[in-house]
């Protein structure tokens, strides 16, 4: 493989001067203490949420993250219909799964791609885009945007998958089981992979369970969670399918996890296209009584969880919004400590938290003074990759 | 399901147990039991706290513990009134599990409760520049009154 | 057309800021260095330090505690330096701009050469908008 010469991106999150987003106090080599600050991103939207009716917060909700932008207005149409009592018909059912399984794919493939380049294999990070360009041209032909798709209503689906699109559908499909064969074959036989991410940043059960993570985070430390099995929605519960679990939790565990999952994606989507009844998308719903309701899902990164409260008006009188990343990310806090600097951008990523954290990231000695910024972190990290490389190869 | 047995469990502690339906169960008990029953949830039950939703009712604050059963997909809120408005307090539960500790923090600076015995409630989500004692998610605080200064704009 | 502005416009260096985006533009951005569209192949590339860049690309509705950090960010920038608005959010703050935690839509702090709205744009709206900012610039 031709490689090219590496060239620091900068990543999507401001490159600023004083970033200081994750402070890591380091003696010597290894890091001993990690600081953790965040809010760059506090938009206030749970109170705007009380602001805005009802539907409108489907809307609001979307924005809340671009990757998994299809995870929240999911959870709070269920959020609703729990508080309603009232159940999506089953043609509207299959397509939001079939939606929301077609994120977890492009989802992944992105972090792939972002965990590649903090290795240092920019050329993982050029494929798994281009082979992630396939799903967000299958989201414009079925929703008419790339990324914020508005599929999502109270009481079922806003748009309908026609018939004609579905042989498109099976057919990208089939064309990125190729590319998830190269990558599971480039994780399993590449010996530099191994030596970057095996053992590196491991997060135990115990802790696990302690911090209460959720996602492939946790079940690539072996808790065995899945809201898509457990707290069944949509037709997941219709359909065969597994959950992928590893033990070693460590960075490996946690790609291997990953690349698990897109097969399985994969899967669901084609026996879903299989099983897909005729019928109605949506039901209609006029008034929003008083009362409560919480929905969940697993969006890509984990366990997705809304909470509405209704007085009867228009209007939300309390909407909480608890994202996955915000349980995953304070667990940075035990596996970055005791691993070496040059780890330490590949373990802030492995948690795939929703905002590329790692470049606001700073390197203090003891003392107090800074030595490296979130960029040289990860050069550092893609300079061991090389080193270990050279190494091999001679 | 095991909600029968969380109620044979919690024989006392509670003042209401109403099941919505069969996954969403709402308990409401007194801020002093709040330990002993998140104690007998996470340690008897082995089960996993979501989050704490925090509400700003007219005479009380309301705090709602969602404890979920992942193996039946059963969540069990409990709702805690707080009826001291002026000086809200409650107990932490950082020192049985980690998962508190960003929650509790962000509750805190939200709506001003404090949590007796979380070590760090500094600004999460918020500015250190904020004005202490202004909570964004209280009925009180208006949405688009700003509690402090628009920058001065050098424009072309 | 001048010496400097025939210069300027020939490979741009692209400096990227989020202040407080949903990511959505952000990944557009990115995606516009992807085979697929390969902004590249122009000589464009995304610099990672302020102080090699041409263009500042600004994302997201800006909040307080982004907009001290941009401030010095842009302070830093070797002038001329081009802004550019990519996104409903940093054009006008979308659907934010009633919080509490906002501050105000990015022409109200600085003057913006270019407006690329969408939600988000799609990378041909993108390269379109640099397009404009060239032929913006080569024709002053």
């Amino acid at each position: 493989m031709n490689k090219r010469k590496i060239v620091p991106i900068g990543p999507y999150h401001p490159l600023q001067e004083e970033p200081e987003f994750f402070r890591l106090v380091v003696e010597g080599e290894k890091v001993v203490d990690v600081e953790i600050e965040i809010g760059y991103n506090h938009r206030g939207i749970e109170k705007l949420s009380e602001s805005k009716h009802w539907d409108q917060v489907t809307f609001l909700v979307e924005r809340i993250c671009g990757i998994c932008s299809t995870s929240h207005p999911f959870a709070y149409v269920l959020a609703v219909e729990d508080l309603l009592g009232i159940v999506c018909p089953e043609r509207g059912s299959y397509i939001r799964m079939i939606i929301a399984e077609l994120e977890r794919i492009h989802s992944h493939l992105l972090w792939l791609g972002l965990a590649g380049h903090f290795i240092g294999y920019n050329t993982v990070w050029m494929w798994a885009w281009r082979a992630r360009e396939p799903i967000l041209d299958l989201f414009e032909l079925i929703t008419g945007n790339r990324n914020s798709y508005a599929m999502m209503k109270v009481g079922g689906a806003r748009r309908d998958i026609k018939e004609e699109d579905y042989p498109v559908i099976k057919k990208t499909l089939k064309e990125l089981y190729k590319e998830l064969n190269l990558f599971k074959k480039a994780v399993e036989d590449d010996p530099i992979i191994h030596k970057r991410t095996k053992g590196v940043g491991i997060l135990t059960k115990k802790d696990a369970i302690s911090f209460g993570v959720v996602g492939p985070t946790a079940r690539a430390s072996g808790v065995d969670i899945d809201v898509r099995r457990d707290d069944s929605y949509a037709c997941y519960d219709k359909i065969d399918w597994d959950v992928v679990v590893l033990d070693e939790g460590d960075v490996y565990a946690k790609v291997v996890a990953r690349i698990m999952e897109m097969y399985e994606s994969c899967s669901i989507i084609e026996k879903s296209l299989a099983k897909i009844p005729q019928g109605e998308i949506a039901i209609e719903v006029r008034d929003i009584p008083e009362g409560e309701g919480i929905g969940r899902v697993e969006a890509p990164r984990g366990e997705c969880f809304h909470y509405v409260r209704s007085d009867g008006t228009n209007r939300p009188v309390r909407h909480k919004v608890r994202a996955p990343s915000f349980m995953n990310v304070p667990t940075n806090l035990v596996t970055v400590p005791g691993y070496t600097i040059s780890d330490a951008a590949i373990t802030l990523a492995a948690v795939d938290p929703c905002y590329c954290c790692t470049e606001r990231s700073a390197v203090f000695s003891p003392k107090g003074e800074k030595i490296l910024n979130g960029e040289e972190l990860i050069k550092l990290s893609q300079e061991k990759t090389q080193r270990l490389r050279n190494k091999i190869t001679s | 399901m095991i909600k029968d047995d969380v109620k044979k469990k919690l024989e006392g502690k509670f003042k209401e147990w109403r099941v919505k339906n069969p996954r969403r169960i709402y308990l409401v008990i007194d801020k002093v039991d709040l330990r002993e029953v998140a104690e007998v949830l996470y340690s008897h039950f082995k089960m996993r706290l979501s989050t704490v939703s925090g509400i700003d009712n007219e005479d009380n604050f309301e705090l709602i513990y969602h404890f979920g059963y992942d193996k039946t997909g059963e969540i069990f809120s409990i709702r805690i009134f707080i009826k001291n408005k002026d000086n809200p307090k409650i107990d932490s539960l950082t020192p049985m599990f980690r998962a508190g500790e960003w929650i509790e923090r962000e509750i805190h600076e939200m709506l001003g409760i404090d949590f007796v015995g979380n070590k760090n409630l500094e600004h999460l989500l918020l500015d250190h520049d904020w004005p202490e004692g202004n909570y964004p998610l209280r009925k009180s605080c208006i949405l688009e009154k700003r509690p402090y200064p628009l920058e001065e704009r050098d424009n072309e | 057309m001048g010496l400097k502005e025939k210069i300027l416009t020939k490979s741009l260096w692209v400096y990227h800021v989020s202040s407080g985006s949903c990511n959505n533009c952000d990944i557009e951005i990115l995606d516009c260095l992807t085979p697929r569209f390969d902004i590249e192949r122009f000589g464009m590339q995304l610099v990672g330090s302020v102080r090699h860049a041409d263009v500042i690309l600004v994302t997201g509705a800006m909040n307080k505690k982004s907009l001290k950090r941009f401030k010095r960010v842009y302070e830093q920038a070797p002038k001329p330096c081009f802004v550019v608005a990519v996104g409903t959010c940093s054009c006008s703050q979308h659907m934010f701009r009633p919080s509490y935690s906002m501050e105000a839509a990015l022409d109200e702090i600085m003057p913006v050469d270019v407006y690329i709205p969408g939600c988000p744009p799609k990378p041909e709206a993108i390269i379109a908008g640099i397009v404009k900012l060239i032929e913006k610039v080569t024709r002053k």
